[in-house]
């Protein structure tokens, strides 16, 4: 092969055509079926196919640009999907959502909001709580016992605004625990955090992890991959390999996500996103 | 008796009383108590406009209302109704009010404008086809009724207020405080993270909805009053000047309505009592007023507050280094007159700052002075050690763990030593004792 682009998928998959994908389990919390996702009608990720194994650990890795978040958002409903099809358990979103905590990247918020650390954690209840009622104490406990599972117990009072990086990441953390989910979506949980805050998620992670959850998490340090995940989802716009970190997290894997050789790939999505804006073809 | 006119314009201190009591006349008193509601209302709502980020939206959406008013009143009319009843105009006004919201949405969407591109293209655009519209209006070749009035939505003329519409702003006042008592947390969670609110199966679009109506519907009220050039002060200013008082959502919201209702109302007194001024002008130029001394005095966001403790650090900084440089010399803590220069040389001090420095020691009771050398007293000699005892520790962390060269580690040693919290510095301990212990 002299242009450098790797199949997606071993070469006897390819010659049997597209029909020939992993079957979709029901138990799966997390299947995504043919994903294509554009955002302004530039494609930024191709047909992903993807089935999450009950009761694990899985990091999204790959370098910047390649889908990451966008592939968490889509799965979630936050991005329109151009195509393709996500199911929770076999169930599509809306039945299964009560089931899934979500943690946003903390850059995605303000944190000058004139709220607590334990007002923002209560927001995981709010959805049980329903609209118009006011939050009860036995909510409100529950949400103080989320946050004493990430050490943040004596912050509760806290403006949110006053804490550090790494205090903000675990109070996202508390409000999707405050959620009580199977299913746990996050959104680099370790992206610009502190040493405690780094051991603290890692905990919580464990701890979820025995109590039969699943975690599906944006991960950038590829140096813990082996140490905190057991299974890998490797990405640059399409997925390049994924499965068991021992069998799929090697160096050839990494080279084929990190190389750069996917510039035809993205070239073609720039060219598509020309097209749809009407530009003349470069 | 020739009395200056201006003298002549001051109204008594009696007037000022009564007016502001509401003792004096009915039309005044109706024009206070309206305009008090209204700015009540405005401020509770506008807490959360501002909140979601929409405070220039909310700006397109007042100005655009203008050729609402025109249109309703040309085809009221044309089908012989009085064009200028107040619910035909109001409607018309708020129709163009929400297509300006839905246009600025619409070009946000389907093009790569940014928010303030879209805002300033929708908002130029409908108030320009307002001002076309008055005219057309105005025109008695064009429209047979007297579109006098029209022209007054655009400054305000709070002076015309009538009884029934006092009626009208305390239904809204009570609307926003229910609406922001039984919503409050869904309005939170969505200008907080509306991602979250809408993964959790909240209908974020609904939520907006109703923010955006309450927008509306105080808008609109306060066309006649304010105007609606200026009514977006009444939304955005109070909320912004009660938020530099608290941390807390339901104080913000209580005090914001507090200052709205204290805007409305004396800026409605003031214009009563001075003739021909606008009550709306009057109001926000009050509103203002209250803004600046929020910004200004605020105990912890203030800007007064802010310097204050900027200085305290750098005063904590530099009596420091003194105390720092007097144990480092081992002589039981004692500095002369050409040490303190020499410190005050390296360090870019004018002699002002270095007398400041020692004053601020000798008053916290860290150092003696005793002719021309200045001795530190043990608090004072407790103090410098510790600071020694961070720069060091700091120091070594650095070396070893940040890959900086010792010869230059001093530089950045410098701040960072004064502001370590004593978590810190223990983390540092221990991190630097088990190193120290494991290696050989």
């Amino acid at each position: 092969m002299t242009t450098g682009i790797h199949p997606a998928l071993p070469d006897p998959v390819l010659a049997q055509g597209l029909a020939e994908r992993p079957e979709h389990s029901p138990e799966s919390p997390l299947s995504i079926h043919a994903m294509t996702v554009a955002y302004q009608r530039k494609p930024v990720l191709w047909d992903v196919d993807y089935d999450a194994p009950p009761n694990k650990l899985i990091a999204i890795v790959g370098p910047n640009g390649a889908g990451k978040s966008t592939l968490i958002k889509a799965c979630l409903g936050l991005v329109p999907r151009a195509s393709g099809l996500v199911e929770f358990w076999g169930q599509e979103y809306k039945r299964a959502r009560s089931r899934i905590g979500y943690v946003p990247q903390r850059e995605s918020v303000d944190w000058d909001f004139p709220v607590s650390a334990l007002d923002v954690v209560c927001m995981g209840r709010y959805r049980k709580i329903g609209w118009c009622r006011p939050v009860s104490r036995a909510h409100k406990d529950a949400a103080l016992a989320c946050l004493e599972r990430v050490g943040m117990h004596e912050f509760a009072k806290r403006q949110i605004s006053q804490l550090s990086g790494g205090q903000q990441q675990r109070v996202f953390l508390a409000r999707a625990l405050a959620q009580e989910s199977d299913l746990y979506v996050m959104d680099e949980p370790f992206a610009g955090v502190d040493a405690a805050t780094e051991r603290a998620i890692v905990e919580v992670l464990r701890e979820l992890k025995t109590t039969g959850k699943t975690v599906v998490a944006v991960h950038h340090d590829l140096q813990t991959v082996p140490e905190y995940f057991d299974d890998v989802i490797l990405l640059n716009m399409r997925v390049v390999a994924s499965g068991p970190v021992r069998d799929v997290f090697t160096r050839e894997n990494l080279q084929r996500t990190y190389g750069g050789r996917l510039t035809l790939l993205s070239e073609a999505a720039e060219a598509m996103a020309r097209a749809a804006s009407g530009e003349m073809p470069a | 008796m020739n009395t200056p006119p201006l003298i002549a314009s001051v109204p008594a201190w009696g007037e000022v009383l009564d007016t502001l009591l509401l003792r004096a006349s009915a039309t005044s008193t109706t024009v206070v108590l309206g305009t008090a509601l209204l700015g009540f209302a405005a401020g509770v709502i506008g807490v959360f406009a501002l909140l979601r980020k929409r405070a220039l939206v909310c700006d397109a959406l007042s100005h655009a209302t203008l050729p609402g008013l025109c249109i309703a009143f040309i085809v009221g009319s044309a089908l012989g109704v009085n064009g200028m009843s107040m619910p035909l105009l109001l409607a018309g006004a708020a129709c163009t009010g929400v297509l300006a919201v839905l246009a600025i949405n619409a070009i946000l969407r389907h093009t790569r404008l940014r928010e303030d591109a879209a805002i300033g293209i929708v908002l130029s655009v409908f108030f320009a086809a307002g001002v076309v519209g008055l005219s057309y209006a105005q025109d008695p070749n064009n429209v047979s009724s007297s579109a006098a009035g029209l022209g007054h939505f655009i400054f305000g003329q709070a002076a015309a207020m009538r009884r029934h519409e006092v009626w009208m702003m305390g239904g809204l006042a009570i609307t926003s405080v229910l609406a922001a008592l039984l919503l409050l947390k869904e309005f939170a969670m969505v200008c907080f993270n509306d991602a979250f609110a809408r993964v959790t199966g909240w209908r974020v679009g609904l939520i907006d909805l109703m923010m955006m109506a309450l927008v509306v519907l105080v808008t609109v009220a306060g066309l006649q009053a304010v105007g609606l050039v200026l009514v977006i002060a009444m939304l955005i200013i109070p909320p912004v000047a009660a938020r530099f008082w608290t941390e807390r959502l339901p104080v913000l919201i209580a005090l914001a309505g507090a200052l709205g209702a204290l805007g409305g109302y004396i800026g409605a007194v003031l214009s009563s009592l001075v003739e021909n001024q606008p009550a709306g002008a009057v109001i926000v130029l009050t509103s203002g007023g209250v803004f600046l001394i929020s910004m200004l005095l605020a105990p912890t966001r203030g800007v007064f507050a802010v310097l204050r403790r900027r200085w305290a650090l750098r005063l904590r900084i530099a009596r420091e280094h003194l105390l720092e440089l007097a144990c480092e010399r081992g002589t039981a803590g004692s500095l002369t007159q050409a040490d303190i220069q020499r410190v005050a040389q390296l360090r870019g001090w004018s002699g002002f700052t270095a007398r400041i420095v020692l004053l601020s020691l000798r008053s916290r009771k860290e150092i003696t002075r005793t002719g021309t050398t200045i001795a530190l007293t043990p608090s004072g000699a407790a103090r410098g050690e510790r600071v020694r005892r961070n720069h060091a520790l700091w120091e070594r962390y650095l070396v070893r763990y940040a890959d900086v060269a010792p010869s230059h580690v001093d530089w950045s040693v410098d701040q960072v030593e004064h502001v370590l919290s004593d978590e810190l510095i223990a983390e540092l301990e221990t991190e630097l004792a088990s190193v120290t212990a494991g290696a050989p």
